[in-house]
């Protein structure tokens, strides 16, 4: 009845022609909005598919399997997965000093003025800057330097290798983890820090005793979304890890990851099985980087909401 | 005893600043050491031929990137022309329905999009267009870039017009004006500064990516206006002049990846500029 009314009452107000304009409105964003999921659903859809000739041929194999030989039609991707993990727990792992220390300088000791607005901007800027350029510029410098402390060891001087790409990597994801942390440190509520001064500790017990165990989970979630980049980055590390499909046996050897392997192979990839083998590579990239993107901004929510 | 506990625990507090500090600035010399290399190695190659040429074949000096001026350009009006109305509209039915089912779905999926690694979006448009039309084309480039913009354009909206305040919403509806029209001419208008920084944002991230063009747009040694043709673009070039073996290339590339750096960084101070002086707030 209530309904009956005001259906009849926007009747009167509004003409034929706005009605209709108004349902096409609804209709267009309404569209739009399935347009992304559907969009999302199919590129699942489409890596899922057309890796099914690889799924039934290694089944799990593929996993542990550490020969990759177009030749031969043989694929297993650990060779790629190692070096995936290797690349991107090694460039977290540089990475988290450098990143908390960034956090805690802007949140905690330095949070207005001419100092911060300059590391926050050059943070920005340093995320700004594309891959290949990190890239071309690692293989020019970084490699160099690498191949120096290579010769100085005594190991093979490949210059490229894991320990280059990891290097510059960390390099890459220092922005994207600083600035969670940064937002997540300054989420921490005023009056415990200042119960901690009242106490009589220092600014460091402050910091290392209240604020990070406090700011903990939203760092932790800062972490997994740069981890998330380093697994899919591409074009740096394709330009100095060597490029080599064997098992990386120490820091200094070449390798491939999976982002590098697909960027290295797909157009030269003429088989039917080696082309689904590199999407089932593409398929696993984007699970795996779906969920800890799922997670991090999951954490991210809770912490702030909590805040 | 205590006088010296504390003597220590000062010590620490300060020790730990030094060092907070030391790794602040320690992290900040790779930026400056990679843009002097950019600058040094690249404005020396900068002139007017570099600007208006093709690229000459190896041996020969000189030559431009103008075929990949063109082509980044052409890659991102491609990108640009679905993915920002598109990303419009989403964005503004996420945010009008915030609480439903299409509206959560459609942000995780913007949020998951966002995080994929942009050469598994390449090898979809390669899968989606190149394969159905049997060539390397700028159009297989621009879709994948597209769907790079996409949900950064979808989250920017949303965001933005979840700061316009509901009362301005009701004002107008109270007057007689059709949702529509609500949207449209009063919500779209005053979130219009937030929308367009989003946009920029998401351009100055597609421009730097090689990635996705790799079996899409896949290169060009020659100019090409035609968008089912494979055109060249600055990232892809920097790619494989760097890792060519000449140093007359290597001299190309580093002139070209100062004017990717030079363009990136122009799009970040407009929009650091816009967000200054046009601010939606209430």
């Amino acid at each position: 009845m209530m309904e009956n009314q005001s259906s009849n009452k926007a009747e009167i107000l509004f003409s034929r022609q706005d009605r209709r304009k108004e349902s096409a409105f609804q209709k267009t964003i309404l569209l739009s909005a399935l347009a992304v999921v559907v969009l999302f659903a199919t590129i699942f859809l489409s890596l899922v598919l057309s890796s099914f000739p690889s799924i039934e041929a290694f089944g799990l194999s593929f996993f542990y399997s550490k020969t990759w030989d177009p030749v031969s039609k043989t694929f297993g991707s650990l060779p790629f997965l190692l070096g995936t993990l290797l690349t991107s727990f090694l460039a977290l792992l540089i990475c988290l000093p450098f990143s908390l220390a960034i956090s805690v300088f802007i949140g905690e000791y330095f949070t207005k003025g001419l100092l911060s607005s300059f590391l926050k901007n050059v943070t920005e800027l340093l995320a700004g800057i594309p891959s290949v350029i990190y890239g071309f510029w690692a293989l020019f410098v970084l490699v160099p330097i690498v191949r120096n402390f290579e010769t100085k060891l005594g190991v093979l001087p490949y210059g490229v290798g894991i320990l280059t790409a990891s290097l510059i990597l960390s390099v890459m994801i220092v922005p994207y983890a600083a600035s969670i942390g940064r937002e997540v440190i300054a989420l921490v509520p005023a009056d415990i820090k200042e119960a901690a001064y009242a106490l009589g500790a220092t600014r460091r017990e402050v910091i290392t005793k209240v604020v990070l165990p406090y700011a903990r989970s939203g760092i932790t979630a800062g972490i997994l979304l740069a981890l998330g980049r380093a697994l899919g980055e591409t074009m740096a590390v394709t330009m100095v890890i060597g490029n080599s499909n064997i098992l990386p046996h120490s820091l200094f050897s070449p390798g491939n990851t999976m982002a590098s392997v697909i960027a290295n192979e797909f157009t030269e990839a003429t088989h039917r099985l080696h082309v689904s083998s590199l999407m089932e590579i593409g398929l696993l990239l984007f699970l795996v980087t779906a969920i800890i993107n799922i997670l991090g901004r999951y954490v991210i929510k809770k912490v702030s909401v909590e805040a | 005893m205590d006088r010296s506990r504390l003597t220590l625990r000062l010590l620490k507090d300060r020790v730990f600043k030094v060092i907070v500090i030391f790794l602040c600035f320690l992290s900040m010399v790779p930026l400056f050491l990679i843009l002097s290399y950019i600058v040094k190695n690249g404005l020396a190659s900068l002139n007017w031929e570099f600007f208006v040429e093709i690229p000459k074949p190896v041996g020969e000096k000189g030559g431009g990137i103008v075929n990949a001026i063109v082509g980044s350009f052409l890659l991102v009006i491609v990108a640009s022309l679905p993915s920002i109305p598109l990303g419009i509209a989403a964005g503004v039915y996420l945010s009008e329905h915030r609480g439903g089912k299409v509206a959560y779905l459609g942000r995780l999926a913007a949020d998951v999009l966002q995080g994929t690694p942009s050469i598994v979006i390449g090898i979809i448009a390669y899968l989606w267009i190149v394969v159905t039309m049997k060539g390397f084309s700028a159009l297989s480039g621009g879709i994948a870039l597209g769907i790079m913009m996409l949900p950064v354009i979808v989250r920017a909206t949303e965001e933005t017009l979840k700061l316009i305040p509901d009362a301005l919403k009701e004002a107008s509806l109270a007057l007689g004006v059709p949702y529509y029209r609500t949207m449209l001419k009063v919500v779209l208008p005053a979130s219009v500064s937030g929308i367009t920084t989003g946009v920029l944002i998401s351009i100055a991230r597609v421009a730097g990516e090689t990635a996705p063009l790799l079996f899409t747009a896949f290169g060009n040694a020659f100019m090409n206006w035609n968008i089912i043709k494979p055109v060249n673009a600055l990232p892809l070039l920097i790619y494989n002049y760097a890792t060519s073996p000449y140093p007359e290339w290597h001299r190309v590339a580093w002139g070209a990846s100062c004017v990717l750096v030079g363009f990136v960084l122009a799009l970040n101070l407009m929009v650091r500029i816009i967000v200054g002086r046009w601010k939606v707030q209430f």
